[in-house]
Parts: C-alpha cells; sequence; structure tokens
C-alpha cells in the first residue's frame, strides 16, 4: 500500500514510526518491519544514516552512527527492502548528500522498485527541488515530503500545501529532533495549522514520546510520527520484534 | 563588484554554493539574504564598522616587506601582517561586521564555531565589546591542542561548549553550533567563521574579509605577480584575492593543508581529492566516501582541519582562476620555524602553510609575492616548541 491509499482511508490516528536503517543491527530493518506492521503502526519512515545529520538531536545522531559502523549503505538498505515482504507503506528519509551520491534519478528508481512511497531531505530546500528534481520525483511516483515549524509563515505553508503530493510533515517544536520541550506547548501552533484547512493531510513529529502525546498530537492532525523515542527504546534490545510490540502497545489506544 | 567569479541572484557561484538548509532554517536564512547587503551598504553600520577596523583592531595592517627572506628567495616578498590585527588574526575582520549586522537584526545572542579557535576568540571579543551573551562550539580535540584560545575565549566572558562528535573537530563544531540556531532560532544569530555554510554567508564573511585585499591595493607600489594564502573554508584568502579576481595578471594561489600528504588520506586537501557534494548547508567540494559520506579530515593545524571548502573557492578552482596547492603538515612546521628565525615573526600553523609554498616556486628576481599572514602563531607554541626540541 501507498501512503496516500492509507490518507485516502477513513483511518485517522494514524502512527508513523521513524527508525534508522541498519540500527541497532545491521539488518534489524528485516525484524522491524514486519514487528511494526504486525503492532499496528500505520506507516514506516526509514532513516538513511548519514555521518552528519544537521537536524538530529543526540538519540538519533548515536543511531545514525553505530547504523554507519555496522556498515550501511543506500545499496544495503534497497537490498533489505528488496528482500523483505513487509507491504507496510514506507517513506524514507535522509539528507540530500546521500541521495545526490547515490545519484537522484537511480534512487528515484530504487524507491519505486522497492514501494517507497515518500521521501524526507530536510535540506533540500524546496526552490531547488522545483527546479532541478520535481520532474524526476514525479516520473517515479516519489512524493517530497516537507517540514514546516512554528516559525513558518502562513504564506509560505500555503504554498508548501499546494507543492505537497502526500502529507506535510508539521515539526511540533523549533528545535532539533528528540528535544524535551514537550508537545503540549505546541498547542498555539497546532491548532493555527488545523484551522487552515489546508488539503494535505498533517502529520506531527518531534517530541513525540508517549500515548498521551501521540492523542495530543492526533486532536490537530491525521496522525503521530515517533522516531527518538522509539530508537531509545530498541537501542540496547536482544529481542527486537518483541519488543517493538512493548513499545507501540504503549503508544496506540487499547482496542 | 559583481562578475562570473562572485555570487549570483541565486546565492550560487556557478554550481557552488546555495542554501541547503532544513526548514527549521528558513525564516533566519531568509532574513540574512533580504537584509545583509542593505545593511553593510547603510553609511551608519559602515560609519561604525570602519571606526571600529581602525581604532580596536589596528587597521589598515601593515604590508610588510620582508626582506631577509626576499633574499633568501631571491626576490621580492611582502607579508601582510593580519597577524597584528586585534585577537592575533583576520577573523576578528568578520566577527565585527557579523555582530554590528547581528545588532540591527535586533538579535541577542550569538552562536559561533571554531576550529584553531581564531574565530571563537574573535567572536567572543567582539561579543565582550558590545555586551552579547556568546556561546562558542568547539571539537573537544581542538580544545586541547590550542588550549591557549580556550582560555582566552573563557577570559572574555563567553561559554565553550565541547564537541564530541564525530572527528571533534571543526567540522563537529560546526554541526552543534547550526543545531543549536535550529534550537535557537528568533534571538540568536550564528557567526560563522568563514566563507562557507547556507548563502548569504560566503558571500557575507567574503564583503567582510575583502578588506585585506583593499588595503593590499593601497599600499603596494608595483603589481603584485602573486598572492598566496592558506585555506580551510577559505576566508582569508578570498579576502586577499578578493579584489585581484578580475585582474588575471595577478596570479592567486591557494594553499591547502595537506596533512600527512594526499596519497595518505589523512588530509584535507579537499579540492586535491574532494567531489561535489553539500556540507553545512552547501553545495561544494568535499571530502566523502562513494556513498556520500563525510570523511574525517586530518591536518596539524586545526583552521585547516576541515573537510569542505567555500564554494566561491570551488567555482574558482573549476574555472582555474586560483592555482590551488597543497602542503604537508612537516612542511608547514618547518616554514613556521623558518619563518620566526627569518623575519623574527612566529606566523600560526595555517598561515604557515602559505610560507612553505615558496619552497615550492621556481622564484624569479622580477617577482613581487605577497603572503597573507593570516595569523600569529602563539596558540601553536606547544606543537611548535615540540618540533624545534625534536629537532635539536
Amino acid at each position: 500500500m501507498t501512503i496516500n491509499e492509507l490518507f485516502a482511508k477513513p483511518k485517522r490516528q494514524l502512527l508513523n514510526i521513524y527508525f534508522t536503517a541498519g540500527y541497532p543491527e545491521k539488518e534489524s530493518m528485516l525484524e522491524l518491519l514486519p514487528a511494526l506492521e504486525k503492532s499496528g503502526v500505520d506507516m514506516v519512515e526509514i532513516g538513511i544514516p548519514y555521518s552528519d545529520p544537521l537536524s538530529d538531536g543526540p538519540t538519533i545522531q548515536n543511531s545514525n552512527s553505530i547504523a554507519l559502523k555496522n556498515g550501511i549503505t543506500l545499496d544495503l538498505i534497497f537490498e533489505q527492502l528488496t528482500v523483505s515482504d513487509s507491504r507496510i507503506p514506507k517513506i524514507m528519509m535522509g539528507y540530500f548528500n546521500s541521495v545526490l551520491q547515490y545519484g537522484v534519478e537511480k534512487f528515484c528508481k530504487k524507491c519505486k522498485e522497492n514501494k517507497i512511497s515518500g521521501i524526507i531531505l530536510p535540506d533540500l530546500p524546496l526552490d531547488i527541488y522545483k527546479q532541478h528534481y520535481q520532474s524526476l520525483f514525479e516520473q517515479y511516483g516519489l512524493s517530497n515530503i516537507y517540514l514546516i515549524t512554528p516559525q513558518t509563515t502562513e504564506e509560505r505553508i500555503r504554498l508548501i500545501d499546494k507543492n505537497s503530493t502526500s502529507f506535510i510533515y508539521a515539526v511540533s517544536t523549533s528545535s532539533t529532533t528528540g528535544s524535551n520541550t514537550g508537545i503540549q506547548g505546541a498547542q498555539n501552533y497546532l491548532q493555527r495549522i488545523q484551522n487552515m484547512n489546508l488539503k494535505s493531510p498533517i502529520m506531527i513529529g518531534f517530541n513525540i514520546k508517549t500515548s498521551h502525546d501521540f492523542q495530543f498530537a492526533c486532536r490537530y492532525a491525521t496522525g503521530g510520527i515517533i522516531g527518538s523515542a522509539f530508537i531509545k527504546y530498541i537501542a540496547n534490545s536482544r529481542e527486537i520484534s518483541l519488543d517493538t510490540q512493548t513499545f507501540i502497545q504503549s503508544i496506540l489506544p487499547k482496542k | 563588484m559583481i562578475s562570473k567569479y562572485t555570487v549570483n541572484e541565486q546565492g550560487f557561484y556557478g554550481e557552488y554554493g546555495g542554501a541547503f538548509i532544513p526548514e527549521m532554517l528558513h525564516p533566519n536564512i531568509e532574513e540574512l539574504k533580504t537584509s545583509y547587503k542593505k545593511i553593510i551598504k547603510s553609511p551608519s553600520f559602515q560609519e561604525e564598522l570602519q571606526q571600529l577596523l581602525q581604532d580596536y583592531v589596528g587597521r589598515p595592517t601593515p604590508l610588510y616587506l620582508a626582506k631577509r627572506l626576499s633574499a633568501h628567495y631571491q626576490s621580492t616578498i611582502y607579508l601582510k601582517r593580519e597577524d597584528l590585527c586585534h585577537t592575533g588574526a583576520h577573523k576578528i575582520n568578520n566577527a565585527l561586521g557579523q555582530i554590528l549586522v547581528a545588532k540591527k537584526l535586533n538579535k541577542t545572542r550569538i552562536i559561533a564555531e571554531t576550529g584553531a579557535g581564531q574565530h571563537g576568540v574573535a567572536t567572543a571579543t567582539a561579543c565582550a565589546l558590545m555586551g552579547i551573551e556568546c556561546v562558542v562550539y568547539m571539537g573537544e580535540k581542538d580544545m586541547h591542542r590550542q588550549a591557549p584560545n580556550v582560555a582566552r575565549m573563557k577570559m572574555l566572558g563567553a561559554t565553550i561548549v565541547p564537541v564530541v562528535s564525530g572527528s571533534k573537530t571543526l567540522k563537529d563544531a560546526t554541526n552543534e553550533a547550526i543545531r543549536d540556531w535550529i534550537n535557537n532560532p528568533t534571538d540568536t544569530h550564528y557567526i560563522i567563521g568563514s566563507v562557507v555554510g547556507p548563502h548569504p554567508y560566503p558571500d557575507m564573511v567574503c564583503q567582510f574579509q575583502a578588506i585585506i585585499s583593499k588595503e593590499i591595493k593601497n599600499q603596494i607600489k608595483t603589481e603584485p605577480t602573486h598572492i598566496i594564502a592558506c585555506i580551510g573554508g577559505g576566508s582569508n584568502a578570498i579576502g586577499a584575492f578578493y579584489h585581484y579576481l578580475k585582474n588575471e595578471n595577478v596570479q592567486l594561489i591557494g594553499v591547502e593543508a595537506a596533512g600527512l600528504g594526499i596519497e595518505t588520506h589523512e588530509t584535507a586537501a579537499t579540492l586535491a581529492l574532494g567531489s561535489k557534494g553539500v556540507l553545512h548547508a552547501c553545495m561544494t567540494k568535499i571530502l566523502q566516501t562513494q556513498d556520500g559520506q563525510v570523511i574525517e579530515p586530518h591536518s596539524i593545524s586545526a583552521g585547516l582541519d576541515y573537510p569542505g571548502i567555500g564554494p566561491q573557492h570551488a567555482h574558482l578552482h573549476q574555472l582555474e582562476r586560483v592555482h590551488y596547492t597543497s602542503i604537508t603538515d612537516q612542511e608547514a612546521l618547518n616554514a613556521a620555524l623558518f619563518l620566526s628565525k627569518m623575519e623574527g615573526i612566529i606566523p600560526a600553523l595555517e598561515s604557515a602553510h602559505a610560507i612553505a609554498y615558496l619552497e615550492k616556486m621556481n622564484l624569479k628576481p622580477t617577482d613581487n609575492i605577497i603572503i597573507n599572514l593570516s595569523g600569529r602563531g602563539d596558540k601553536d607554541l606547544e606543537v611548535l616548541t615540540k618540533t624545534l626540541n625534536h629537532d635539536d
């Protein structure tokens, strides 16, 4: 299933889990994908490890460097995706230099082959994307997913909404990932976004650590994204499938 | 001065430059981009900056005819004495310019990265002068090898944050400074110390360092044949080159740090070994693996120990307007000791790379050479005396 098929469904309170490919072990993704799917996670965001992840706080930085030490590469990530039979909707997240060195067209092609519906490249600005890469992305059906922050002006949010072909990633605070400011402080901003009645679904990320945070995010958006809290939880995991299920159970409402 | 060598409207130098920033920094960069030229050009800004450069920094810095050095190499060699600037390096030119910009933008907190500590000291100094809070990010490895500058920054009231990620040097200090800015987008201005980072930084820093070549033009009687400068990010070099870019008679030479030697891969010679990529939010040449991971560089000189280079230099390299070359750790050490004994000037290890290049040139008596002596060597005494004792 693609993410846009997911968003077309009536289901709300969508849970998107970020994990870093190659972490904690080189092949952990092969266990993580089915475990997340089975636990009721709606979509996953696969992090491409990078040596200099500028938008990330210490937790995800650390997972990136461990994954690189484990020997993960973009080629291996695609190989693992090819092996995996998980049908959970997938997007990727990484830094532009990784994609640039891999070859932007080759990257788009591999995403299509491996049913990756979208990519978040926080350091690829909208204007450069439109000028150089938009037609390639569209050719391979890959959505470029944009971030907005509490500092983003209304005019720019409208521009981003117009250019989005999937969801908009609303960052709950002006911070790197894994900060400790708490999502409740973002209420006014999230309310403002909700009131804008954008065409694109909104997923809220940053500062979601608990079931309570997730419920809070879901009041203002289609769903929430958890990254650092999950990465921390599986850091020393010996039973990664089991621990994944336990973590997800602690977030999702009881059925 | 707009030419094929300078930045275009979109913030690019040919295919290099741009602002590859996360959305969190968009408002900050947009604010700078739309206002920096206007601010810098305004008469009140210029008046304040020029006054400070004259009375506080001690500009113009001398263009010194190095007689013994000239006799040794049988040509004419001048040293542009940026080492005589207040705080001991050219970095103060930019730090003062940017802090005045920050004041115009009503920022109340300053952050900076530093490698050798010269930019950190310059920024801490500018902040002390203006009474603004200052936080400097410095790699843990650099804090050890440039300890005197750490002490100076503390004395000036700055908070030093040791950076322990990655190679614990300049690259990682820059990452942390950018992350700080993401976390403090409204009250903070980031004073980048070199001609790197997202547009408009490379151009803004270049504007503040261009005073070096502006003064050279007034000071030198006959046109120089060569201008030589060391390059990490490339701010002292672009400053020394800027007003000569369009004068193709003048050969411009940028000296990178080869570290243990280019062939050893323990090096910081970005243009020699790098390829096109994005580092610190600009498209430039960087040292990277095939998979696009940034390679940790090596240089004995903390200020040159950087896996990227300013986008304008990448562009000038491509256009072959500047000749880029490199010097090893050992050659730089030798040159530092040599200049100390020949001229009574102890250069920074960074600047020693430029001095060392004299050995590689086939100098003629008609050559009229300017070396930008970007900083003084007090901060490097520990490393230099070790070499001295070793040689004894």
